[in-house]
């Protein structure tokens, strides 16, 4: 089998989000970028295994300058057989999904698999949007995926319940949790990652259709309102007048 | 020109919340900018609530099975896009907005903001708000092509109070093609439950259960506020609670208006899913537990103490 997956960089949960004085632009001083986790431990790991159980290979593509090459290679620790680095600065969501449409196209990839969205600006964007690029299938907010007699069977998350639906490879997958466990390199990946190929290819320029005018920090919140653990009553009060649930 | 679109969905006739929420939104946005609404909604809607947002018309397709499927809405928005030009294309970006949005946008060449929690006027054009980082911030965007897609967040925006209801004339789209080529074969769905989702109250319970015996705590406190439940990861994680309940970073991410977190100590990324909850209870006995910085009201104590007395106190109707 054929996989590829789509590798997003994002600031770590812990970051701290703030803008530049004009609120226009992410600052990323003291920001750790890492993979995304829906990506790395729900879209890599389903694919490495299905490669470990049916033969086959899986490859890596990311959108983004060199900056992002150690996180690529933390994908090859992990397990993928090949990486591609589409060489943009600035890639936007749209764009993203153009270019790796652009890759995909004529490579005959079986399964392409993408997080449901980003950990940062959580979109869930990009495999819709590649699905209608490449006239694909797509199977959103998948938690459990099988294949036997040529047919995948996929799990995805429904308000309130579970969707079973089946396709026939090719067809793009966005990965939920549940599709496979996280797993962190050991040394061997470590070190075979380092030989595994990386390779870059130029960017298109796509123009954006939508545009991020400036950023906005929430309201702060006013402080927590302490009761004692004795003061059940105070609580009942609480649960009755204030929020008027009782 | 410039019509707006709402693309609606119904459960057995009655419209989702969700879909509410996006008529709310779209009904105010078309009145702000002075434009025709039209819905969009598969067959078999019984419900005349959507006649309160000042609809022109509502297009119906054809849909096989109770669920309306995403590939049925793509052809659908499709055909209706082709007959004659929207603006803007409204909906809710719940699972099923989820894959429709992207496929949309591409078979539209249309741009498309997604967590949509509200718009504001600026010069002549709206500026969307989009919910980014979790909800730690936000982004205000515009739309540069003539056709725009707008996916709302649920349960940011609320469902307003309707108007008085109008009449708006029902059209049938049809017969529509229909990509086959992915088949919904099975739906399984939690008995009885609210999806968490769409609860407006929900109670957690973390790792400081200790056990999955207790559990029972947090299901009756739950039962008596009509609440859902939900979990911290190392719950869902060890197998106490299915993952569908797991809130958080990774899980699901909720905005009910009060959330009640039972022995969870607050680590950002479980932040990350509850952190727009209106209002937030925290029982924890660890009074250096993070979630006491995002709570709204806090108790100090021992689970095993405050949550029995506390069900038995609105058992007593105290």
């Amino acid at each position: 089998m054929k996989l590829l997956v789509c590798l997003s960089k994002t600031a770590d949960t812990t970051a701290r989000i703030a803008f530049d004085a004009a609120g226009v632009k992410f600052s990323e001083e003291g920001v750790q970028f890492i993979l995304n986790p829906y990506d790395e431990w729900y879209a890599l790991v389903r694919a490495i295994e299905l490669r470990d159980a049916l033969g086959g290979q899986v490859d890596v593509v990311h959108v983004g300058s060199s900056a992002s090459e150690m996180l690529i290679r933390k994908a090859l620790a992990i397990g993928a057989d090949a990486a591609f680095r589409i060489d943009d600065p600035e890639p936007e969501t749209r764009s993203v999904a153009e270019q790796i449409a652009r890759f995909a196209e004529d490579r005959g990839y079986d399964i392409i698999f993408t997080g449901k969205e980003t950990i940062d600006y959580n979109s869930s964007e990009m495999g819709s949007m590649l699905a209608a690029l490449l006239n694909l299938p797509f199977v959103s907010l998948c938690s459990k995926l099988d294949f036997a007699d040529g047919i995948l069977r996929c799990s995805t998350d429904i308000e309130g319940g579970t969707q079973i639906v089946e396709v026939r490879p090719p067809a793009v997958i966005s990965a939920a949790k549940g599709l496979a466990e996280q797993r962190i390199p050991n040394m061997k990946g470590i070190i075979d990652a380092k030989k595994k190929p990386l390779e870059v290819l130029p960017a298109s320029s796509i123009s954006a259709l939508t545009e991020v005018v400036r950023y906005e920090l929430p309201q702060e919140k006013q402080g927590v309102r302490m009761i004692a653990p004795d003061d059940i009553h105070e609580l009942v009060n609480v649960l009755k007048n204030d929020l008027k649930l009782i | 020109m410039g019509m707006h679109v709402v693309v609606c969905d119904h459960k057995s006739g009655m419209l989702t919340s969700s879909s509410l929420e996006a008529l709310s939104f779209a009904d105010d946005l078309a009145r702000k900018g002075g434009k025709d609404l039209v819905a969009l909604v598969p067959d078999g809607l019984q419900d005349k609530s959507l006649h309160a947002y000042n609809l022109r018309s509502v297009y119906t397709f054809p849909a096989a099975g109770d669920n309306a499927r995403v590939e049925e809405y793509l052809a659908a928005m499709t055909a209706l896009a082709g007959k004659s030009t929207p603006e803007r294309i409204i909906f809710s970006y719940n699972s099923l907005g989820k894959a429709l949005g992207g496929q949309l946008a591409i078979r539209l060449n249309a741009g498309l903001v997604s967590n949509v929690c509200g718009f504001e006027w600026a010069e002549g054009k709206a500026l969307y708000k989009k919910s980014v980082f979790s909800g730690k911030a936000y982004a205000w965007c515009a739309i540069h092509s003539e056709i725009g897609l707008v996916a709302i967040l649920p349960k940011a925006y609320g469902v307003k109070q309707g108007q008085d209801p109008n009449s708006p004339e029902y059209i049938e789209l049809g017969p529509l093609t229909i990509d086959a080529r992915m088949q919904v074969v099975e739906h399984r769905m939690s008995s009885g439950k609210t999806p968490l989702t769409e609860a407006d109250v929900v109670v957690s319970g973390g790792r400081g259960l200790k056990d999955p015996a207790n559990w029972g705590l947090v299901e009756s406190l739950a039962e008596l506020l009509h609440a859902g439940t939900a979990c911290s990861r190392p719950v869902a994680d060890a197998g106490w609670r299915p993952h569908h309940e797991h809130v958080g970073q990774t899980g699901t991410a909720i905005r009910p208006k009060v959330y009640i977190a039972i022995g969870i100590s607050g680590a950002i990324q479980h932040l990350a899913g509850v952190n727009n909850s209106r209002t937030i209870i925290v029982i924890n006995k660890d009074p250096e537990a993070p979630f006491f910085k995002a709570a709204d009201y806090g108790v100090c104590g021992d689970l095993f103490e405050v949550v029995p007395k506390l069900i038995q106190a609105i058992q007593n109707g105290q």
